[in-house]
């Protein structure tokens, strides 16, 4: 349980990094960044992740402002779940963040680092589709934004490139919003989890990636009620069963939380 | 790679491969076995240290992370004459620990919680401490240990504070 050896820089700037990033993988040779190292350490301790370059952008300055602007939460890579869990600028952030680990995970993760994990489960991922929050990263060519639904590609897998770097996440503030997550021990990631905000609805833990339901946002769209927009998330899902839930369990448990993220934003 | 850092207080001065986590760091380099070792891979919380009056499983971090912090470990909480902390005493009188082996990590955690919450309830212990996981006690023993040593006017006063 110890990670292979690897190369070790402690980048002062993100030009530093990126730089890093793209010589690296110049030369034939894997980099990854280190954040709050939360899922990324535990891959090397377990050598499912073997790189041969750590960046650390712990100090690099800039990468931990919060700051809200014309109802957008923007907020800094480095940005710590405890942090965004104390914020009140952006209840839904706050309530999602509180649900992810423990103290000692929060204190350490960090919210670029959990969307670029790209983990299914987790809880950012589903926020950051629900409020159509947008990506800002940065590469050897320059700064571009992705939207977060355009970032995830599979499970544990984004499309940033190897030499990108997520720099900052804006969300948007819902001015309706419910969160609900079902998972058998608390910290655990989530079986499902369900978050609205607003008129979207999107699920975790039902798909590869987090999904938005179109199909439920049209009947919630229409007046439709909490059992009819939950009825028609639930009929356009496939979630796979493993050894965590069988599919139909998941797709019970999204009706659920659905049902129950609704009532929190006040759809009876 | 050189590191400085401060443990319980103590300046120290290591020269680390990057790889060396902050927990093998503490127990091999610095001789501060306390830190215990369970799952190395981020989960059972037994290497729960304080960075920065943080909670940080120090499994997940590496020694070159913590150049300049500040480290706070078990055996940075009784004090220079040996008296335990308010919270390891609790610890012993309500059956807080078993084999002892999550103990180092439950009394971390259970620090933070306490400067965190002062006065909490149950079930913001349990779920406070849910990232510490006990394979003797049953935790009642640990929630009971938590809840006497906030009640304590010392602990109040002192703001439970490492020595």
């Amino acid at each position: 349980m110890k990670p292979a050896p690897f190369e070790y820089l402690r980048a002062a700037s993100v030009d530093e990094a990126v730089a890093a990033l793209a010589s690296c993988g110049a030369d034939g040779r894997e980099a990854k960044i280190l954040a709050g190292g939360q899922s990324l350490v535990p891959l090397l301790a377990l050598r499912m992740a073997r790189p041969d370059l750590l960046v650390d952008i712990n100090r690099v300055a800039d990468l931990t402002e919060v700051s809200l602007v014309d109802g957008v939460l923007h907020v800094g890579a480095l940005t710590r779940h405890s942090a965004l869990a104390g914020q009140t600028d952006h209840p839904l952030l706050a309530e999602a963040a509180r649900w992810i680990g423990h103290p000692a995970i929060r204190s350490r993760g960090t919210a670029a680092g959990s969307l670029a994990h790209a983990d299914p489960s987790a809880e950012l991922p589903v926020v950051a589709v629900a409020c159509a929050a947008t990506v800002s990263v940065v590469g050897p060519d320059g700064v571009r934004t992705v939207p977060a639904a355009d970032l995830f590609a599979g499970p544990l897998m984004s499309t940033l490139a190897d030499d990108e770097l997520i720099t900052s996440v804006s969300f948007p503030v819902p001015s309706r919003w419910g969160f609900a997550e079902f998972a058998r021990r608390h910290g655990d990631f989530a079986l499902v989890t369900a978050v609205v905000a607003d008129g979207v609805i999107a699920l975790g833990g039902v798909s590869a990636v987090p999904v938005r339901s179109l199909a439920g946002e049209d009947v919630l769209a229409g007046g439709g009620s909490v059992e009819d927009v939950a009825a028609a998330v639930c009929a356009g899902l496939e979630p796979t069963g493993d050894l965590h839930a069988s599919a139909g369990y998941r797709r019970a448990l999204a009706a659920e939380l659905v049902g129950r993220a609704l009532r929190q934003a006040g759809v009876s | 790679m050189k590191v400085e850092l401060t443990v319980n207080g103590e300046r120290v001065r290591l020269d680390v491969e990057p790889r060396r986590t902050l927990a093998d760091a503490l127990r091999e380099d610095c001789g501060l076995t306390g830190t215990h070792l369970g799952c190395e891979h981020g989960v059972c919380g037994a290497c729960t240290v304080l960075v920065d009056d943080e909670p940080a499983r120090a499994c997940l971090m590496f020694a070159v992370q913590a150049d300049g912090a500040s480290v706070t470990t078990v055996e940075g909480l009784e004090s220079p004459d040996g008296q335990l902390h308010p919270l390891q005493e609790a610890f012993v009188a309500h059956h807080g620990l078993q084999c002892g082996f999550c103990t180092p990590g439950m009394l971390i955690s259970a620090l933070h919680l306490l400067r965190t919450h002062p006065s909490p309830s149950r079930e913001t212990i349990r779920a406070e401490m849910s990232g510490n996981i006990c394979r003797c006690t049953g935790y009642l023993g640990i929630v009971d240990a938590i809840q006497a040593a906030a009640a304590r006017p010392c602990s109040r006063e002192s703001g439970l504070s490492a020595h």
